[in-house]
């Protein structure tokens, strides 16, 4: 079971990145990555919904029939986008001032419908919710690094709006790096280039860690690969 | 068949509770945060400790498509100091802005002085016309203790336009949109002032005017 964990984790956080590999839940990946915090509150909240809808979707993986699972999956996700959504709007207000529509919006996340489909609707709910937790961390991790990137170039700052999350001794964190920014970061192009970017530099990684691989272990290496 | 919709009947009912219990244990703390919120932007363009009422319950509607920039009731909050007129905070919409409407908080003061402006919501372009937002740019604060005689209504313009307000570089529109929107603002207070603080609270249009031959432009 451990063994089989820690592969759900690597493979939510790095081999079947939703963000880099699968390409779900694109919309407000793009949309939101204008800054740092701004992708640290989206990840989390989306993290927190796919924890809670794995986890429910696998314990009634038994007794709900095929032909209405795809209905009761939307119920189950919209409830938990909903209490996230107050609950956010009750404890961050700020921050939900500035994410505004893309907090409903992970309903329509297909990342969170998929992991339902593929993978909880199939398997314990603890290794769902192991599942939930890998694919929403590495989710995290893309918009946090777009997020800062995009911040950085766009506007010369990281952190900016900390507090909105944190509390005012955050502000502390939110650091001015040059006074201005290459505009285009910012703007929807920006955010297309950068994911771009992202996207070819893991693929490069693989190549290189593949290359490394080959000569030592060339057989389990060929085989490894093609299993994924 | 019947089992099936039973058990979708069940995830509905197992839905509506989650939401209706996380509801009633956070309905409370969001509206103390938008109370908070809207008293906080509020204070933002009145001038601090100046005035003594619940300015966020003191407010009225009133619709002039021509000044206040849109057809939609627009709301007006008056904020008195031991009831007597201290202030209003006008929320009209620029309409002319780059990508859309601009929507605005105009603080004047009883004497039609303006006592500041923010921007509430906007679609402009990022890095450029946002910087009518205060968090990046201090252009807004210009308006602070402008009125009508100061400038001179023909100055009332960005400076492309010969008046006495900035532009940015590469932003035309978004100022002047907001430079006008300001400027109709304090007409329209001009020519209500005693109306906007006299209606009861509540009010959804202003009492009827004592004959007045106002010229409008």
């Amino acid at each position: 079971m451990s063994g089989r964990a820690g592969e759900v984790m690597r493979t939510g956080l790095w081999g079947n990145n939703p963000g880099l590999v699968q390409l779900l839940g694109l919309c407000p990946l793009l949309a939101v990555s204008t800054s740092l915090v701004n992708g640290l509150g989206l990840g989390i909240a989306t993290t927190l919904v796919l924890i809670a809808s794995n986890v429910t979707v696998s314990v009634i993986r038994d007794f709900v029939r095929p032909e209405i699972r795809i209905p009761v999956f939307v119920l189950v996700i919209a409830s938990f986008v909903t209490a996230v959504e107050l609950a956010m709007n009750a404890w961050f207000h700020e921050l939900y001032r500035v994410l505004g529509i893309f907090i409903p919006l992970i309903v329509t996340n297909c990342a969170i419908i998929g992991r339902a489909e593929a993978f909880a609707s199939r398997e314990p709910p603890l290794l769902a919710a192991v599942d939930g937790l890998a694919m929403g961390l590495g989710f995290t991790g893309v918009l946090v690094s777009l997020g800062a990137a995009r911040e950085l170039i766009g506007q010369g700052t990281l952190f900016s709006g900390a507090h909105m999350m944190f509390g005012d001794g955050a502000r502390v964190l939110e650091w001015q790096f040059i006074d201005s920014g290459f505009l285009l970061a910012l703007l929807p192009p920006g955010a297309f280039i950068g994911l771009g970017l992202m996207v070819a530099a893991k693929n490069l990684i693989d190549a290189r860690l593949e290359q490394r691989r080959t000569p030592a272990t060339a057989v389990t290496g060929q085989a490894a690969s093609e299993a994924a | 068949m019947l089992r099936a919709a039973g058990i979708l009947a069940g995830f509905g009912v197992f839905g509506t509770l989650l939401v209706a219990v996380t509801w009633e244990s956070t309905a409370e703390r969001i509206a103390e945060n938008e109370r908070a919120y809207l008293l906080r932007t509020l204070a933002d363009v009145l001038p601090e400790g100046a005035y003594d009422n619940a300015v966020h319950e003191d407010f009225i509607t009133v619709i002039d498509p021509e000044l206040l920039g849109t057809s939609a009731p627009v709301t007006v909050y008056r904020a008195r100091s031991n009831s007597r007129p201290v202030a209003v905070v006008m929320t009209p919409t620029a309409p002319g802005g780059y990508s859309g409407p601009i929507r605005l908080l105009v603080g004047i003061l009883a004497d039609g002085t303006v006592s500041g402006v923010r921007v509430v919501a906007h679609r402009e372009t990022p890095g450029l016309g946002d910087k009518v937002e205060v968090r990046r740019n201090d252009w807004i604060l210009d308006f602070q203790g402008r009125s009508l005689a100061n400038p001179v209504r023909e100055h009332w313009a960005v400076q492309r336009d010969g008046g006495v307000f900035d532009q940015f570089t590469g932003a035309t529109i978004t100022p002047r949109a907001v430079v006008s929107a300001v400027r109709d603002a304090l007409i329209y207070f001009d020519a209500n002032r005693d109306a906007l603080f006299a209606a009861p609270a509540g009010a959804e249009e202003l009492p009827p005017q004592p004959a007045e031959e106002e010229e409008t432009e």
